[in-house]
């Protein structure tokens, strides 16, 4: 049991230098801080406690754009779709009270899935706070367990290095939100802006490397396993790692299977890969778990909707489980071999190792064996029909008309599992989704954001008809600032993840999914100066998502598919997951 | 099975009840906190007594060692060490020989008298908790008004000393 812990101050204190500079305001510390880090886009809306901000950011504005957004979420959702697609840290900026509160759902998206972000929030002057103000909340309070740290910055001087600080937290080690609160008068009082230049701190992130006694128990366990699998999951993305991962898999030739958060850190193409795995996970990669009898977990936390139930997860595999994050190392599946390290670090040194064995060609070949077996067993497939356009066919039909090429932002529901089934990904950051908050309303913000950060790349969000509508109002902000978003909505006309677990759970009880009542997709499109689109039979589908997607500017693409149609394979919540219910 | 976990936190603002909320938010119980300065005043000490099974105590390690303010977590009881908790009592003593029973107590569990009236003392007792808890029970037949306790606080034996906040500061 590892009991004790101690960590290496990441603080470098250098002397102050000696000289003069201009006071200038808390507002204008902030701007210069976002800018010595690189920042030159973020995403809000302005209320009282950041009007002294706002006001900075107008005199800077040719050096940072600020996204308007309709509605906080949608600021804090976008600033992660920016993030996520790039791996720099997003920013957004909200005011106090509801501002705050209305960005706490991102916040918390972005917690779950150890995503960068900045968010700051204005607050009421120092001297109101818990005096019940006007728009006052403890937004510190509020976002405690969903941060990965924040600040209530009580002094302008020590503002500069909060923010410096913060966006190293925010990318160090496993990445998180950090939150920065400042009291409209931190604001406006005067103070000095040092620079990067005369920093007083210096905060240098280091990837975390592996033990060498670690590497060499990790090589000797696969080496000597007869059914390993590598089971990759975000870690590997948000540590740039897929050309390791690549490496190291090859070398050894084993199958791999990417959770829902890996999807692109290992081509889904690729011969080795299995798919993904979990509640709606391949028959091959769930079984290939099951029967396995070594584990490489990489960037992965043994989620409930990878494992279904726990004990009976991978029973007879041992695990080397290597992630840069100790507290997940243990937490739900204790490891033979625990290697607390940075993903790329870890695979490089196993690479590196690998590349010194003579392995021989058909070491693993009976296991290949029979996961080929299962493979064309049970593929990945679906029944097309002539008078309805099936959702994956929607998907299969996407894929298909962006070349497998475009950022795929996905919303939350059943759509999202077809995506991430029948989108096969090519590279990391192409596949972004909501996995650990599983938030609805992610999709279309988020995809903006993606759009900003890759505006040479087409990006699509694909999102259901439910969560479409708990976040459109962001097809405004897309419109005003012309970021060519497309958005697909698999219109099923139910809040389809609820109804199929109605209708296979709890005897077709439809109880308040019903969708059948929306507005006209194209129309609203339309009324917000976008382009709007319809497919409703299988002939037209591709040629509408042709001209949707060709179409220079916002376009929304409602596609009405088959209405029950259901996600196979299903592991039931909490179900051993090799019993998949095939159809 | 019963913990003590000994964390050096930043003494700043919130820092205390993210930790707090780290405990409660998992599930982890609290038995006692105990928090003040360590010899270098940026830095406090909390010694928090939880329970759990050795994978939670791990968890516990762990996930406070993820807080950014935090600088070190021990869990105290894993290594040899020494705790003591302090409770200050206050009760009733209206017969002489009740003032006699408590003297004696009080000289058996080399407690103090800190305070004294005419009808009442206030007892302070410092010890393990289990000493505590059993001259608290001692007292229990004579009429006991109020106890506050201050709960546990730690620090590991000189024998285990490697890595331990007193090689740190020295280190320093
Ligand atoms: C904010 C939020 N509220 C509720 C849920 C629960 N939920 C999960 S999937 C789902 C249905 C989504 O329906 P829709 O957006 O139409 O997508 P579909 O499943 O039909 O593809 C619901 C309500 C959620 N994930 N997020």
């Amino acid at each position: 049991m590892e009991t004790a812990t101690q960590k290496n101050p990441t603080v470098v204190t250098i002397p102050v230098s000696v000289h003069e500079t201009e006071k200038v305001r808390g507002a204008e510390v902030l701007i210069k801080g976002l800018i010595a880090n690189g920042v030159d886009t973020i995403f809000g809306l302005p209320g009282g406690a950041v009007l002294h901000i706002y006001d900075e950011l107008w005199r800077y504005r040719e050096q940072v754009t600020h996204y308007l957004v309709r509605h906080e979420q949608g600021a804090v959702h976008a600033a992660e779709g920016y993030a996520r697609a790039t791996g720099k840290v997003g920013v957004a900026l909200v005011t106090s009270g509801p501002g705050a509160t209305n960005a706490v759902t991102g916040i918390a998206t972005a917690y779950m899935d150890s995503i960068p972000l900045v968010v700051i929030t204005g607050q009421v002057p120092s001297g109101m706070i818990g005096t019940d103000a006007f728009q006052e909340v403890d937004t510190f309070g509020i976002t405690l367990p969903v941060v990965k740290h924040s600040y209530l910055v009580r002094n302008v001087h020590e503002l500069e290095d909060i923010v410096n600080e913060a966006f190293y937290l925010a990318k160090e080690g496993k990445p998180g939100p950090v939150v920065i609160d400042i009291p409209k008068d931190v604001t406006a009082q005067l103070t000095e802006y040092r620079g990067p230049q005369n920093a007083t701190l210096v905060f240098e992130a280091e990837r975390p490397k592996p033990s060498v006694k670690s590497v060499e128990l990790a090589v000797e366990k696969i080496l000597a396993a007869r059914r390993p699998v590598f089971y990759v999951g975000g870690g590997v993305v948000s540590a740039d790692a897929a050309d390791e991962l690549a490496r190291v898999v090859e070398i050894l030739d084993v199958p791999v299977t990417p959770t829902l958060m890996g999807l692109g850190g290992f081509p889904t193409a690729h011969p080795q890969c299995l798919g993904m795995l979990g509640m709606h996970g391949t028959y091959a990669a769930n079984l290939a778990v099951a029967e396995s009898d070594l584990l490489v977990a990489v960037g992965v936390r043994f989620d409930d909707r990878v494992t279904g139930k726990l004990n009976t997860f991978a029973p007879n595999a041992e695990v080397i489980h290597i992630d840069i994050d100790a507290s997940n190392i243990g937490k739900l599946r204790k490891p033979q071999i625990p290697v607390v390290a940075d993903a790329k670090e870890a695979l490089a040194a196993l690479a590196d190792r690998f590349a010194q064995e003579s392995l021989g060609k058909d070491r693993l070949a009976d296991w290949w064996e029979q996961i080929n077996e299962w493979r064309s067993e049970v593929p990945l497939s679906c029944e097309y029909s002539e008078t309805e356009i099936k959702p994956q066919q929607l998907i299969e039909t996407l894929h298909k008309v962006t070349d497998g090429d475009a950022v795929v932002v996905t919303d939350v529901g059943q759509h999202q599992m077809w995506a991430a089934q029948f989108y096969p990904c090519k590279r990391s950051r192409q596949f972004l989704t909501s996995g650990g908050l599983g938030t609805m309303g992610f999709g279309l913000p988020a995809a903006m954001g993606a759009q900003l950060a890759c505006p040479d790349t087409t990006v699509v969000a694909v999102v259901g008809d439910g969560g479409f509508q708990m976040t459109n109002q962001e097809i405004i902000t897309a419109v005003q600032y012309n970021i060519p978003l497309k958005v697909v909505i698999m219109n099923n006309g139910y809040l389809g993840m609820v109804r199929q677990w109605q209708e296979m759970f709890y005897d077709r009880a439809y109880s308040e999914v019903d969708l059948s009542v929306s507005p006209d997709f194209v129309k609203l499109a339309e009324a917000y100066g976008a382009k709007g689109l319809r497919a409703t039979t299988p002939e037209e589908l591709e040629d509408v998502l042709r001209q949707g997607l060709e179409y220079d500017g916002v376009a929304i693409i409602d596609v009405v598919v088959s209405k029950e149609e259901n996600v196979f394979p299903i592991v039931p919540a909490g179900g051993e997951s090799r019993n998949m219910i095939l159809k | 099975m019963r913990h003590t976990i000994s964390i050096i936190v930043a003494n700043e603002a919130g820092e205390l009840s993210r930790i707090v909320g780290l405990f409660s938010a998992r599930g982890y119980n609290i038995e006692t906190i105990s928090v003040g300065k360590t010899l270098d005043p940026r830095w406090s000490k909390a010694t928090i007594v939880t329970s759990g099974d050795d994978t939670t105590i791990e968890q516990i390690v762990k996930q406070c060692s993820r807080l950014a303010r935090v600088k070190e977590v021990k869990a105290v009881t894993t290594l040899p060490h020494i705790e003591r908790e302090m409770a200050l009592i206050d009760v009733s003593v209206t017969r002489g020989d009740e003032r006699q029973e408590v003297m004696s107590l009080v000289n058996i569990f080399r407690a103090k008298v800190v305070d004294i009236s005419h009808d009442k003392m206030i007892l302070e007792m410092s010890g393990t908790q289990d000493k505590v808890e059993t001259f608290i029970d001692m007292l229990k037949p004579l009429a006991i008004n109020e106890v506050t306790r201050s709960g546990t606080v730690a620090i590991t034996r000189l024998s285990a000393l490697e890595g331990s906040e007193y090689a740190l500061q020295r280190a320093a």
